[in-house]
């Protein structure tokens, strides 16, 4: 174990090169596990993976392991999207492309790896095959990227949920991960950060669409003697459930992204404010920071670049207003979390009347991607004013349903009857709720807008966090929005309290 | 079969005098912005906020019972009575509510007789509503003592109860 972290640390993290050596390479291709010669077993265990029964699934391929294939390694990795298929196990047997397979229950495991082992496959419950070059294909199998669910999309933050071990950073760092942090931390100065993410035109992914580097500099240029990050993970929203699909997939970009925010507004404290009720992504966060600090990410004065950063985990107490920017400074203040009027913004007063960023787990992500990239690369995707893309998360009444990432400028239809392949049950459409319960509803006319902060405004329709809710034709528009309503009627009185004090 | 239905049993004890100074002793600094990280511990360790444990939370931290009794009523996650033996998560997101959630909620309601928050008085049941647990494609969602049960039906309810009444009985 200390060997590969001292390898990783040496020819790969602190490596000077933008290209690392190909001997390195070569042993990352096995930490990756693109090489293997032995049949390596990767299971969902994602929230909703648990609900659908993976716990007993993973136990029953642990028996089979020990009883039947003692070379075979087993692996629980994070969601890769669709919640239908869950669980979903891969099985990726030495020289041949990795073999998927939807809704394997308990009782489904022994026969389906007995078929794989002795080349009999069930094809029922087969979903497609990825490969890479090298490999043996599978005849007549569909590879997963050219299903309707996976073609329309476009996974860039995405793209290393359900691939590897979230518990690993070694896997991670293999990845590429936390170099573009290392250097930003080394060979930049707060502003270049801010420079490059501003170039970039990241938009904040929480829905207001406020440019990200923008928000960064404002926090810089305020004088003071400290400075916070906290990332929102609140994700109030009933229907929503991205965030916490990353951080059950993919902690280390996330916290990557942290680290370079922190370090970009010269924070030396970052805070994550989670949802309660989210204990398996709150378990997988801290083992995460926990591997971090071990690797010498965080702490005093990292990788000898005088910077200094803490990460702390805190969860909400519970009350839908507290993923608003003040409410949740209030929170974390140890007040009640009641919402204040702007301004003073919390990038001049914020967190203990220090100048504070708030950013979403989204947007956060999208920073070390940037970082590493450049921000041309970054303006090569989606459209002129809203480059880059957007994850949502797929819920209610379509025939699939998961977390998604799509180009911006993709549009809504494209979403609604190719990804998510059109209603349940054959119903009609009715309409489709954007961004939670204060968010808006997109009916049939409007639905070839594409996804672009301007293009949604001008048709008064918000962006939102991340909720797309299919609702069809049986479901009283009254009862969606009144249930609702009435359950945050509590929080919007807190709202108009403060508005009309302030009148 | 029997864990299945009841998933893991409440068994906390309910006077935990000393566990509680444990936690105080964990904030020595005792400001104001540790409050909510310690009433969320002492929940967690109790299972709910007693009147013993505000108390001592006040005296700690130099404030006066009633600021952290404002305080903890503000958010919905603190409670001031045990749970139940049988906890009951019921999930009312909106996918789960679109597939029927609340026929589910009414269900559980007429049959522990018992609003959402509450315990019974015989300190069986108790039950929630929370706004997503993210099994949104396997809706409608319940948890049972940390067992989700998928795809749940009103009509399987009066069973399922029947069911944990025997479990509770036999303990």
């Amino acid at each position: 174990m200390e060997d590969i972290k001292t390898f990783l640390i040496d020819k790969v993290l602190t490596y000077e090169s933008d290209t690392l050596l190909p001997e390195t390479e070569k042993v990352l291709q096995y930490v990756r596990r693109e090489k293997t010669d032995k049949p390596i077993i990767y299971v969902s265990s994602g929230t909703s993976s648990v609900i659908a029964g993976s716990e007993k699934t993973c136990d029953a391929i642990d028996t089979y392991i020990k009883e039947n294939e003692p070379s075979a390694v087993f692996i629980q990795v994070g969601c890769t999207g669709p919640a239908s298929y869950e669980p979903l196990v891969c099985i990726h047997i030495p020289g041949k492309n990795k073999l998927f397979f939807r809704n394997i229950t308990e009782e489904k495991v022994e026969p389906l790896l007995n078929g794989v082992f002795h080349n009999d496959i069930n094809e029922d419950d087969l979903a497609g095959q990825t490969g890479s070059k090298g490999f043996e294909l599978w005849p007549g199998i569909p590879f997963m990227d050219e299903l309707p669910f996976f073609a329309n999309q476009k996974r860039v933050i995405l793209n290393n949920c359900g691939c590897y071990d979230p518990e690993s950073i070694e896997e991670y760092i293999a990845r590429g991960g936390y170099r573009a942090y290392i250097k930003a931390i080394r060979h930049y100065t707060f502003e270049e950060v801010c420079d490059i993410i501003e170039k970039s035109g990241l938009r904040g992914r929480s829905g207001g669409g406020y440019l990200t580097g923008l928000k960064w500099k404002h926090a810089l240029n305020t004088t003071s003697n400290a400075r916070y990050l906290i990332c929102n993970a609140k994700e109030s929203d009933p229907g929503a459930f991205t965030d916490r699909t990353i951080l059950e997939s993919d902690p280390h970009r996330l916290i990557e992204g942290i680290a370079i925010a922190s370090y970009a507004i010269g924070a030396s404290n970052a805070i994550i404010f989670m949802r309660s009720g989210s204990d398996h992504a709150k378990n997988r966060l801290q083992k995460a920071i926990e591997r971090a600090r071990d690797f010498g990410l965080f702490g005093h004065n990292i990788f000898s670049s005088g910077y200094n950063l803490e990460i702390t985990i805190r969860v909400e107490p519970g009350a839908f207003v507290c993923g608003e920017e003040t409410a949740l400074i209030n929170t974390l203040e140890g007040k009640r979390g009641m919402p204040q009027l702007k301004p003073p913004y919390p990038t001049t007063a914020g967190l203990f009347g220090k100048p504070t960023v708030i950013n979403n787990v989204e947007t956060l992500m999208n920073v070390p991607l940037i970082m590493q990239n450049g921000p041309d690369w970054f303006r090569t995707l989606g459209t002129e004013n809203s480059p880059g893309t957007k994850v949502f998360a797929m819920a209610g009444k379509g025939r699939l349903t998961g977390v998604v990432e799509i180009e911006m400028g993709t549009t809504i239809r494209t979403i609604l009857e190719d990804i998510a392949d059109g209603i349940k049950e054959g119903k009609e459409f009715k309409a489709i709720q954007l961004g939670g319960a204060s968010g808006s509803f997109i009916t049939a006319e409007n639905l070839d807008t594409p996804i672009d902060y301007e293009k949604l405004r001008k048709k008064g329709i918000g962006m939102g966090a991340g909720g797309f809710v299919i609702i069809d034709e049986n479901t009283c528009m009254v009862v969606a929005n009144v249930s609702h309503a009435v359950k945050e009627r509590e929080e919007c009185s807190k709202y108009l309290r403060v508005l009309s004090e302030n009148l | 079969m029997e864990e299945n239905v009841r998933g893991k049993m409440n068994t906390k004890s309910k006077s935990m005098a000393g566990s509680v100074e444990a936690i105080l002793n964990k904030y020595k600094s005792g400001k104001r912005e540790d409050l909510i990280p310690l009433l969320q511990e002492i929940q967690d360790d109790l299972g709910y906020l007693s009147e013993e444990a505000i108390v001592k939370t006040g005296s700690f931290l130099g404030m006066s019972t009633t600021k952290i009794y404002g305080l903890a009523t503000f958010y919905d996650r603190f409670r001031f009575i045990p749970y139940g033996k049988i906890q009951i998560r019921i999930c009312n997101g909106t996918s789960c509510f679109l597939n029927g959630s609340q026929s589910i909620i009414n269900k559980i309601k007429e049959e522990t007789g018992t609003l959402p928050g509450q315990t019974t008085r015989d300190g069986n049941f108790s039950y929630e509503i929370v706004s997503c647990m993210g099994g949104c494609c396997n809706g409608p969602i319940i948890n049972v003592n940390g067992q989700y049960h998928t795809h749940i039906k009103a009509e399987q309810l009066p069973e399922l109860i029947k069911k944990l009444k025997y479990v509770i009985e036999k303990d």
